[in-house]
Formats: structure tokens, sequence, C-alpha cells
């Protein structure tokens, strides 16, 4: 028996995300990433004495709307400041929310498990400033001196944080998955983890099997993708196990994760009773959304993933296999779902899209510029001939590539210059005649019932043919002659 | 026009001339840096002068008149600004080592008014260390002196502002008033001082003591140029959340009588008063009354409480708002071995004894297990207080009361954090409820010294409140003179 | 609140929040008149305010907002030539240690 089987797992996470505004959260400073450093920087995000902070009404209609999307409610808030030093916050105070959030009490349910994880609270704050820290190393920790960049400093930010519901690392990697696609979903913010504008921290703890009572939970930072956040959570929960199985006490901290070595380390140094001293921001006022606003927001929100999975659910049937919801999801999350839809109306059936926007076309447009559109109309024309044979699974995965790679081709064109024009109908019986003549006994046993067959006189099919044969006319006439034989 | 009768000559007469023609914004502002040459090294009311672009502005002004434009209602009118206000490419200093040398990339909207109103800034004003003190001993660089007796303080914070009108280097001076900082020096100095409606006035550019408090505010020797400079100050700005839109002063002239008006003196502001403050007291009521108001006295009783939950409330938000100060963006800088030791003695090192003991207070005041029975407690006391105001307000148009205790103190009079604090028990209650308050100089002691009356209104009552004071004003018998222009001395 | 001294070890942590480098007598100093002043504040502790609002402002306004529109930033080197310490247009602190 494993540590691992000894042991629950608990899991909380702090998802911060970064709103799509144009400005920053307190003043009319660029909201960009890349910029050239400290050229996006005024008196209000920079700190300086005697500037005051206002309101960006639009990330609060964010804020807002991400909320509604996670069932939260919407709630009068106010803005506090939390009180610690460190450089790269301008004021050395961050405003933030504190006893009143806007958005409390929500949840989300997962894809795949369908596991329900709630939400505690969505809350507006700032984001701080960047430091690099110069060195030997390239570490905080064995840097000489370092440099700060506050173009990021007052970046609007909702911090999601979850209840400790989930139980390991791959159920936090589906949440925060979920969560992303529902927060890209509202149009509050890209959701981009490699550029930082969701960040994940992990509240990690172990307590043995049988026991009740949660053990001491360190927080992870610096978890910047969906594989750092399961190697983080695994890692640092099976070093918990290890103290508390040798006798020890895990000790309540923050801790990095570093990639590199794949594993957590201790961040502070000094053993600091952290007090934020959070008192009521008296240069802000609080807000306080009517119920018209919150009910506008609603009716804006548009279909969220959720609701897009269900209707694709439906459409596969009643239980969908694993990897069908895996499928969903992918398709979900590329925004390829109003595809299948429209394949179902040209008579696609709605699994050979789903397979193909999932497997195929989710992965050829990932990488791509995100200002790419999917030439939907030209895979459509894809699906269709597919469907109807006039394209080889393998044919039709082939021109899915090039509709892909070059939105502007003719997709008829492009068939002809491959050679992929399907042979006949007529021509399709005379090769299965022939097959039929070669292989008597095989035949024998297909008009007997042995229905798997088929499948022979296919690949021999595919062989004559040198690959343009059509499975689905080679069964077709199989089975024609077949009924005719047997009347 | 000679130097001297330009120095005594009140904004509005200055306005109208330069506006006319009668004389040019040049000859004033020569006149009062004159002035300041010649006594300012007496009073110290400066940090830092002004002066070449002074010169410079009053020349765009006469520029502006020549060309036929029209002019501002401050046109041709030297100020006086508080070093706390944010002045682009002008050094801004709070009076304290850590901003020394400091030159803001941006300037305060209420000196934007002022200049956009044709006023020309002179120079920056002592004041004690980010405005926390009440006597301006509290500078890091010198004690500003009172005009009036020069071995007196002038009072605080915005002393060297209230010096700066009282020793007619300007006709008019800008503030600040977290708990009686503009009206307690102007009452030791025997000039005008007002504390406008919280969210009248934009606080951005101010450099923040106790954002919850602070307002800015005039300093002037009338009562109609108070309430000139105020009507140019005042309204919405939208780079500040707390500053109100829809709402702005306007000045008319305050011939209104104070007929039928129902005045309120505050019981809890009559104790512990000094003889010579308590008899100008009764002469105000009496003034008033003769004038056909009806004066009685009435019970304000939470103000009581006001300087103990001022001095949790106020040194709270200063421990935040004073964090910024830690060495990396601008300011001074004392290097450690790494970023916690030099954050430690660029702050230990950066600020004076009273900052640091506020900051050591508030921080206290907000930490974990004191929080509310500290801060929070204050906060319920505050709402007590605003309470006892609309309850009066309910039965009195206006509430009076001493503006001080006492009169102007000597150096180094109060050593003693509690007893200096004592010196704003009458001003601080009005920033506590948000409410205007103004000091009018009424009488003199024995000495000559200058004896404030406080006028206190609900808020946006600034209207009835320059009336009362323009009433009490015009009954006064006294006027404060310089040291070195008055006879007796 | 209670009746109780600050003592010289409470000073000191308070003095560390708010990173300020006090020498021994200053900490005794401010000891004694943090107590002093937190004594006299003892009119406000035996109060009854239960059912009394918090009053975190005078102004009773809410919802005050900004529309999403871009004002121009500062002028970089302006910025920078404050700063104590600046390099690569960024401003310069000693090592950071221990702290996240
Ligand atoms: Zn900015």
């Amino acid at each position: 028996m494993s540590l691992e089987d000894n042991y629950l797992i608990t899991v909380g996470l702090e998802v911060h995300t970064e709103l799509r505004t144009k400005t920053k959260l307190f003043c009319g400073c660029a909201n960009e990433f890349g910029a050239e450093p400290n050229t996006n920087t005024c008196p209000v995000c920079l700190g300086l004495p005697g500037s005051l902070p206002v309101v960006n009404r639009k990330a609060v209609e964010y804020a807002m709307r991400i909320g509604t999307a996670l069932n939260c409610e919407i709630k009068h808030s106010v803005f506090h400041r939390k009180n610690y030093f460190y450089p790269d916050m301008p004021k050395d105070y961050q405003v933030t929310q504190y006893d009143e959030p806007t958005c409390i009490n929500g949840y989300i349910e997962l894809p795949i498990t369908g596991k329900v994880v709630n939400i505690v609270r969505a809350h507006i704050e700032e984001d701080t400033g960047k430091s690099t820290h110069i060195g030997t190393s390239g570490r905080i920790t064995g840097a000489d001196y370092s440099l700060v960049d506050y173009n990021r400093s007052g970046i609007p930010l909702v911090e999601i944080v979850s209840a400790p519901d989930m139980v390991s690392g791959e159920e936090a990697r589906e949440y925060v998955s979920e969560l992303r696609s529902i927060l890209v979903a509202t149009g509050a913010t890209d959701g981009k983890m490699e550029e930082g504008s969701l960040r994940v921290d992990a509240n990690v703890s172990v307590r043995k099997v049988g026991t009740d009572e949660l053990g001491t939970r360190c927080e992870i930072k610096n978890l910047n993708s969906l594989r750092s956040l399961v190697r983080a959570i695994t890692y640092e929960a099976r070093r918990q196990m290890e103290i508390v199985d040798g006798g020890g006490k895990v000790t309540q901290e923050t801790r990095h994760w570093n990639e590199d070595l794949g594993r957590t380390s201790s961040l502070r140094s000094k053993e600091e009773a952290y007090d934020y001293r959070y008192f009521p921001e008296p240069d802000l006022s609080p807000l306080d959304p009517s119920v018209e606003e919150i009910e506008a927001i609603k009716a804006n929100l548009g279909a969220l993933p959720p609701k897009r999975r269900a209707a694709l659910v439906e459409l596969v049937g009643d239980s969908p296999s694993k990897s069908e919801i895996e499928q969903i999801q992918t398709v979900i999350n590329f925004d390829l779902d109003d595809l299948i839809f429209a394949g179902i109306e040209k008579g696609v059936p709605a699994k050979l899209s789903l397979a193909r926007c999932a497997n195929e076309v989710a992965g050829l447009i990932t990488g791509l510029d995100e200002s790419y559109l999917v030439p939907s109309e030209k895979l459509l024309e894809v699906l269709v001939k597919e469907s109807l044979g006039e394209l080889t699974p393998t044919q039709s995965k082939a021109v899915l590539a090039r509709v892909v790679a070059d939105r502007a081709i003719d997709v008829a064109a492009l068939i002809a210059e491959l050679g992929f024009v399907a042979s006949s109908s007529d021509e399709m019986d005379s090769l299965v005649g022939e097959i039929i003549a070669e292989s008597p006994s095989e035949w024998e046993r297909y008009l007997s019932g042995e229905d798997q067959l088929a499948g022979f006189f296919v690949g021999k099919a595919m062989k004559k043919s040198g690959g343009k044969a059509n499975g689905k006319l080679v069964s077709k006439s199989l089975n024609d002659r077949r009924s005719q034989i047997q009347g | 026009m000679s130097d001297a009768q330009f120095v005594e000559m009140s904004a509005v007469d200055i306005a109208a001339g330069v506006r006319s023609g009668a004389f040019s914004a040049v000859e004033v502002v020569t006149a009062h840096l004159k002035q300041i040459e010649s006594y300012d090294h007496e009073v110290k009311a400066f940090v830092t002068q002004m002066s070449d672009r002074a010169l410079e502005a009053a020349r765009a002004v006469d520029e502006k008149r020549a060309r036929g434009e029209e002019l501002g209602a401050l046109a041709g009118v030297p100020v006086a600004l508080k070093d706390n206000m944010a002045y682009r490419g002008v050094e801004t200093t709070c009076s304290s080592k850590i901003l020394r040398g400091w030159i803001p990339p941006y300037t305060a909207t209420v000196v934007e008014r002022l200049e956009a109103a044709g006023a020309i800034a002179i120079g920056k004003t002592n004041l004690d260390e980010f405005a926390m003190g009440s006597s301006t001993e509290n500078s890091a660089f010198f004690p500003t002196r009172n005009p009036i007796d020069l071995n007196r303080v002038p009072g605080g914070s915005s002393g060297g502002s209230a010096a700066s009108v009282a020793a007619r280097f300007a006709p008019i001076a800008i503030g600040s008033d977290t708990g009686g900082s503009i009206r307690q020096p102007a009452s030791l100095c025997g000039v005008v001082g007002v504390k406008p409606t919280y969210g009248l006035v934009s606080r951005y550019g101010l450099i923040a003591f106790a954002s919850s408090l602070d307002q800015i505010g005039p300093f002037a020797r009338s009562v109609e140029d108070s309430s000139l400079v105020l009507d140019v100050i005042s309204g919405h700005d939208e780079r500040d959340s707390t500053s109100l839109s829809g709402r702005s002063y306007d000045h008319q002239a305050s011939d209104g009588g104070i007929e039928g008006l129902r005045v309120g003196v505050i019981t809890e502001m009559m104790d512990g008063l000094s003889d010579s403050v308590n008899k100008a007291l009764a002469q105000a009521i009496e003034s008033l009354r003769s004038m056909g108001a009806l004066v009685d006295e009435v019970s304000v009783p939470a103000a009581k409480f006001g300087l103990t939950a001022y001095y949790l409330i106020a040194p709270a938000e200063a421990s935040s708002n004073l964090a910024r100060f830690d060495g990396v963006r601008y300011g001074l800088r004392v290097e450690g071995k790494d970023m916690n030791e030099t954050y430690e003695l660029t702050r230990g090192q950066g600020f004076g004894p009273e900052v640091k003991r506020r900051i050591m207070l508030g921080t206290y005041a907000l930490s974990a297990g004191y929080y509310d029975a500290l801060y929070g407690k204050a906060q319920k006391v505050r709402t007590l207080i605003a309470n006892d105001f609309d309850a009066a307000y309910s039965n009195y148009d206006v509430l009076i009361s001493a503006t001080s205790p006492t009169v102007a103190f000597e150096f180094n009079a109060k050593s003693d954090p509690l007893s200096m604090y004592m010196s704003d028990v009458c001003t601080i209650p009005s920033n506590l409820a948000g409410h205007p308050a103004m000091s009018v100089p009424f009488a003199g002691d024995e000495d000559g010294l200058p004896i404030g009356i406080q006028v206190l209104a609900p808020s946006f009552g600034e209207s009835v409140m320059f009336k009362v004071a323009s009433a009490l004003e015009a009954a006064a018998k006294y006027r404060a003179v310089p040291q070195w222009a008055s006879t007796e001395k | 609140m209670s009746n109780d001294d600050i003592s010289i070890e409470t000073t000191r942590h308070i003095a560390y929040l708010a990173r300020l480098a006090l020498d021994e007598s200053e900490v005794r100093e401010y000891a004694g008149q943090l107590s002093a002043i937190l004594e006299h504040a003892e009119d406000i502790a035996s109060l009854d305010l239960d059912g009394v609002a918090p009053m975190r402002h005078t102004l009773s306004v809410v919802n005050i907002m900004r529309d999403d529109e871009v004002r121009p930033s500062l002028d970089r080197e302006e910025v920078l030539a404050s700063a104590p310490d600046a390099q690569a247009s960024m401003f310069l602190v000693p090592k950071i240690v221990g702290e996240e």
C-alpha cells in the first residue's frame, strides 16, 4: 500500500484573472501586455504622493459578468486597503475587497467528473508591478538587486476563490480548465496563462484517511500552466504526507513552485505574523449595483460553456462516453460548437463532426494567432462530403488540415488536386465482385451472418484500389448483395 | 500705488484693479516679493519661493489683458501654497526630509484652478511635517514664526500659509485641514481660515494625511476674499472619487443680515478655554445678538469624544497613506543590506518624531486584535458625532465656538504630545462629521494676540456660514498687525 | 482596549510592521507615549456602541466610476528622474530577501 492510499488531499484554488479593459483599474493608463518598461504609468499607478484612484466602470461590469457566469450573488461591495511593503506595490498597500466582495457564493460543475466545486467569492483588486531579480542565479534568493516595472501596476484583476472542494491535482486541473473556458466566454478576460493573465495559487493540505479535520495547508505560488498545477499539487501533497507520516507537523506557509526542479520551497525566511491591517479604502466609494444592472448583465451574458455543453451532450445521445465528454469539452474550449450544430442541419452526424472538431480541427488551430478566424463554411463542406462517403476519413483529415492552413483555399479544387475523387458506386460494386470471386469462403461466412468479415472485404478493396476505395460504399455493396441473395 | 498699499490690498480689489488696468499684475507681484524679501527671514513662512515663476506668470496675465482677453476672478492675485500640494516642476516636500528634492510630474487640481483664474503662485509654505501638528514646529526644516508676535508659533499645521497671509506676503493662501490645520493657525495669526464641506474641493494632488478627513481650504484677510477663493477652487473633479458632482460654492456678496438666524453655542466647547478666549466668545455672542440673531447654548454631547476618535482614525489612515514613502520611486533612500532594511532605515531616518509616533499609533490601531476596539470603535463614535450635529442643526442654522482654546503659544511650550493634541479639541468634530467650519478673527487679548471665533455649519451650509462670519467680521473691533508694523511694539 | 501598557516587544513589532528603524530610546519613548495616548482613549472604550454603524465615510455616495478611456501616461524620463536609483528604464531596488 502506497503512502498516497493512506491520505486524502484537499485543494482549494485562488485564481487571479486580468480583465480585458482598455485602461487600468484606477487610472487611464493603457492595459497592455509587453509595452516598454514604465511607459504605461501615471501618478496614480506609480502611487505618487497626492494621487487618487477612480474606479474603471468596465472593470466592475466585467467582474459582475464573471460573478454571474459563476452562479454568484452580486452584492454591495467595498474596497479595502491591504497593507504590506513590497517594491512592486507602489503605494505599499493593495486596493482589494475584503469582507464585502462584489461576488459571493457561486459554483461550477466540472464537465468530466460532474463534480460541483463551490466558489466562495470573486472580488476585484489591482495587480502589482513586476520585479526582475538580477543576479547570478536569476532567482529571487540569489539576486543582487531587482528592477521594477510598474506597467502592470493597477491592472484590474478578479480573484476567484474556490472552496477546498478538490481532492487531486487532476481535479484542480479540470477546475481551472473549465473556469478558464467560462471566463473567456464572458469576454472579461483572454485567459492566457502563458502571458500571466490567468494565475493560480493552490492551497494544499493532507489528512489521514478516516479523519475529518483538514490538515495544515500550504499555499503554492507561481503556477504558470496547467501542467505545473498538477505537478506542484502532487509534489506538495506527497511532501506533506511524508512529513505527517514521519510524525512531523506541516508548517503553514507560502511555498514557491520551481518548475525546473519539480519541487516546492518555502518562500518566507522571516517568521512574520501577517497582519495586513485591512481597512475600508477612504479614497473610493462603495459599489452598489441596482437589480436592473444585475439583470441586464445576466441577460447579455449569452450561452456559457455549461449550457453549450449540455446542448452537445443532447446531440450525442443519452449517455456519452468519457472520450465523447472530453471531445465536447475541447469543442467548447475552441468555440467549435456552432460548427457541429450547422453540420446537423446539413445531415452530418453529430458524432462525426464532434470527433473531427475535437481531434483534428482543435489541434490544428492551437497556437495560431488570436485573430485567426475559423473557416467554418469550408470545414463544413468537408464534413458533408465525408458523411456522404465522398471522402474517406483519412482523406477528410488531410483536407481539413489544408483548409485550416489556408482559409482561402477552394475545397473542390483541393480535393481534385489531391486526387481524392471518389470512386463511383458502380466501380466499387465491380471491385467488390472481383474480391468475392477471389475469396469465396470469406463470402460464405459473411453471408451466414459473420458481419465482422465486412472489414476483411473493405481492407482488400483498399489494397486493390491503392487506398482510394470508399469503405462506406464497399460495405453498402456487400450489404446490397447479401440482401439480394437472401431476398 | 505704493508697495505698502499693494500688500494691504484684498484679493477682490487686486483682481478688479488688474482686470481694469488700474495697475499691473507685475506691480502687485513685485510688491509682495519685496515684502517676502524684507520679512520672511524672520517669519520663515516659505519652504520654497517661486519668485521667477511668479513674475513670469504675472507678465503672462498682463499680456493676456493687453491682448484683450478675459481675465479670471483672481487675476494677478498672489497665492501662497501649503507645501503638501503637488506642483509640476517645483520641489514639494511636506516639510519632510523623506520627500526633500521631489519634483512632482503633475499639479494638484486646486492649484490648476487657481492658476486658471489668474492667481499667481508665489511660493510653497512651511507646515508641520506631513501636516501632523498644531504649531509648525514639527517641520523638518525650521519652525515658522507668528508674524503678530515672532516669539510665538503660528499654529499648524498650515502655519506657513496662515503666517504668509498675516505677514502680507500674499492676500490669500491655501492650506489643508484634517483636524483644524487651517482654522487653528488662522485663529492664532489673526486671519480668516475656511475648512469646506468634505467633498466640495478636490483633493487630487494634496499629499494625503488622513484621506477621510483632509480638505483643502483658503486663508485670507477678509471673509469676502476667502469666499471668492472657495468659489474658484470648489467643484467636481473627475480625478477625485470623493469630490461631489453637482456641488460647488458660489461666491456672493455677504450683505445679507443675520436677523432671525438661529445660532447655537456648543456647550462642550466652552470648557477649558483661556480667560481671554472665553471673554472673546462672550463678546461674539453679544455681537450676534445685537445684530438680531437668536443665540442659545446647545449640546453636541458626542463632540467630547472627538479628540479620541480623531487620534485613532487619523493616524490609522496616515499609517497607510505614508507607507509609500519607502525609498523606491522618489524621495530619500537610506540604503541597507537588503530591501527590508532599506525600508526601515529610509523611514526611520526620513520621518520626524511626530510622524513616526502617529504611524506607530495608527499601525497599532489597525493591527489584528485591536481593530474593533480602537479603529472600529472610533468609526462608530464618528457616527455619534454626526448624529448629534444633525440634532443640533434641526434647531440651529449655524453653531459657534472658539476656534482654539488659547491664543498663540510660545515655542517649545507643548512638548508633551497630548497637550499639543488638545489645541484641536474645538476643530476636530467638524472633520469627523465632514461639515464646513471657519475661523474668523474677532478679538485680541491684552497683548494684542489674535483670537478667532469658529462658525460651524451643516454639510454644504457654506453660504450661511459665510454670512455669520461676515457679521462677526463687521462687529470685530480688532485687526491683527504684523509685529514690525505694530506701533505698540 | 486594555489598561496594560504597550510592551517594548509589541512596540518593536509595530515598528517592524510599519518598517521604521527605531533605536532603543525611541522604542522606550514610543512605548510610553502610545500607552499614554491609548489610556486617554479609554473614554470611548466604555461607550456602548453595539447598535451604532461605523461611519466609513462622511459621504453617502456610491458607484463613483469613470469610463474606460485611455489617458496619456507620464513621460518616463520625468518619472525616472525622481528615482533614487534606476537601470534599464526600471526602478532599481536592493535585493529582496525572503518575502514573496
Ligand atoms: Zn496610471
